[in-house]
């Protein structure tokens, strides 16, 4: 008997305009996998992820979480749903308007589930974890990039989530920063045995992270292996992608 | 060939205007029924209040008393062309003043500053994916954003217009008295003998019906937009644009609904 898988992705179409963007995915994600998405941009990858939170729907195909149909969940019911996620923003998505330890508090003053005490404890917690003590203050302008990664990274774990979902957690950032992010990824998944699906197109990323990577290419799974496998196949769509990025020689 | 594409862009545009219409009136509607949780956004609410309607007093302040001048001027100009007596002044500016001048011109100044500034917030927020954020952490963007905007807009714009209504009077009673020679009084009584409950109730409740038009179409549009600064500075324009005229429509509607002639 095999078992339920946390998140299964059944047959998922979804189009904008006359463009589809993805074509009958299938995708089965079992519970405490690191699983990484990758392909070029602008080939679904983000748009699958925010699937899984029903941020999107799907034109058709269905997205099945804990054995629940995301799509047939009442709009009452889709605050507790989402809360079982954290969701890590390609660009952070931090609030504007807020500094960091009020971006990070939100979503547990909104819960109304602690005292504002506990909320100060956990935030200076997590704060601490994502390597920021003393930029409790600090506004989102005053942050670097990394920073403002780490703080969403802060803010997406805050609530304890079961399952994290990163959005090109390392877009943008250098080599070293990027490497800084992908450590606390690691040590995040480890230490809070969550189920993750990240969205990625850096190889070395996808490589330190994963557990299982997926490649997503004109809307359709291309590829499904573990790093090794992505290592060795000769599947002509993954070696391309491995050799642009720079982690394999053309011979 | 060029019928076909003529025919086929009207029906888009169609499309377009009639998703638009209705997607702005459910945003009002799920706007209304998130009401209900009023209590818990009750501090976002205030802030709103402050921010979109004490915030917008200075330049409802400058505006109203240029605006009362310069209406008590025309009509003490238009007054010597047909041979009227000036004891009228206060009368007619009055009337102008509260029934028309006041409500729609504060509302169509609310409109440009503040429901630009909805949009640009709302559509930076969209862009940027902070609207998706919050829904990721189980936060309703409707009881967090939009309920407290709509709801400060339709209870800061007749504000603003009583607010607008005093101004304009004092501006028009100073032109009377300085550059047109009717004396306090005459102006005042004027004033007085033509001020009727009913028309300021009138233009209170026009008022309110503009702050909800500013504050639905701000928040659908902001919500809307797409791409990046470009769409954002599109939606704002939108915003600012589809308000007014729904201003200058809906007043023309209240004028035959409520002024039968």
């Amino acid at each position: 008997m095999t078992a339920i898988p946390r998140i299964s992705i059944e047959n998922v179409t979804k189009r904008f305009g006359s463009q589809t963007v993805l074509d009958g995915v299938d995708l089965q994600i079992p519970q405490g996998q690191s699983l990484v998405i990758i392909g070029q941009s602008g080939c679904g990858k983000s748009v699958l992820i925010k699937h899984i939170i029903r941020l999107l729907t799907p034109d058709s195909g269905r997205i099945v979480v804990d054995g629940e149909d995301v799509s047939t969940i009442r709009s009452r019911n889709l605050p507790d749903f989402r809360r079982k996620f954290g969701m890590l923003f390609q660009g952070a998505a931090l609030f504007d308007s807020m500094s960091v330890f009020d971006n990070i508090a939100l979503g547990l003053r909104e819960q109304r589930r602690h005292p504002e005490k506990k909320i100060r404890e956990i935030v200076l917690e997590k704060i601490e974890m994502v390597g920021l003590s003393g930029s409790e203050t600090k506004g989102p302008a005053e942050l670097s990039g990394g920073m403002r990664k780490r703080v969403g990274l802060a803010r997406a774990i805050a609530h304890d989530p079961e399952v994290m979902l990163y959005d090109e957690p390392t877009t943008g950032l250098d080599p070293v920063t990027a490497d800084v992010i992908n450590d606390l990824i690691v040590e995040l998944n480890q230490k809070l045995h969550v189920t993750s699906v990240t969205v990625t197109h850096d190889m070395v990323s996808a490589f330190k992270i994963a557990e299982r990577i997926v490649m997503l290419d004109n809307g359709k799974v291309a590829f499904d292996g573990t790093p090794d496998e992505v290592e060795q196949t000769s599947h002509p769509q993954v070696k391309g992608f491995m050799i642009s990025s720079g982690i394999r020689g053309k011979h | 060939m060029p019928i076909y594409y003529s025919t086929s862009a009207i029906g888009r545009r169609g499309i377009r205007f009639f998703s638009r219409i209705g997607g702005t009136a459910l945003l009002l509607f799920r706007a209304m029924k998130a009401v209900a949780e009023l209590p818990r956004s009750f501090r976002l609410f205030v802030h709103q209040l402050y921010y979109l309607g004490v915030n917008s007093l200075p330049l409802i302040l400058v505006i109203s008393i240029f605006v009362g001048a310069v209406a008590a001027w025309q009509a003490a100009y238009q007054f010597a062309f047909i041979g009227a007596p000036l004891r009228y002044l206060g009368q007619a500016v009055g009337k102008a003043v509260v029934i028309e001048l006041a409500p729609v011109l504060s509302a169509i100044v609310f409109a440009g500053r503040v429901g630009a500034g909805i949009a640009a917030e709302l559509g930076t927020m969209k862009v940027t994916e902070q609207i998706d954020a919050l829904e990721s952490m189980g936060i309703s963007p409707i009881r967090y954003l939009v309920m407290p905007r709509i709801l400060s807009c339709l209870f800061m714009v007749p504000f603003l217009v009583v607010f607008a209504i005093f101004l304009s009077i004092a501006g028009a009673w100073a032109v009377s008295v300085i550059g047109v020679n009717v004396s306090s009084e005459t102006f005042l009584n004027g004033f007085k003998s033509s001020f009727a409950i009913g028309d300021f109730i009138n233009g209170l409740i026009k008022a309110s019906v503009f702050g909800l038009i500013i504050g639905t179409v701000a928040c659908y549009e902001g919500f809307n937009a797409t791409g990046g600064a470009h769409g954002v500075g599109q939606s704002t324009t939108t915003a600012v644009v589809i308000s007014s005229v729904m201003i200058l429509i809906s007043n023309f509607v209240f004028a035959v609904l409520l002024f039968r002639v």
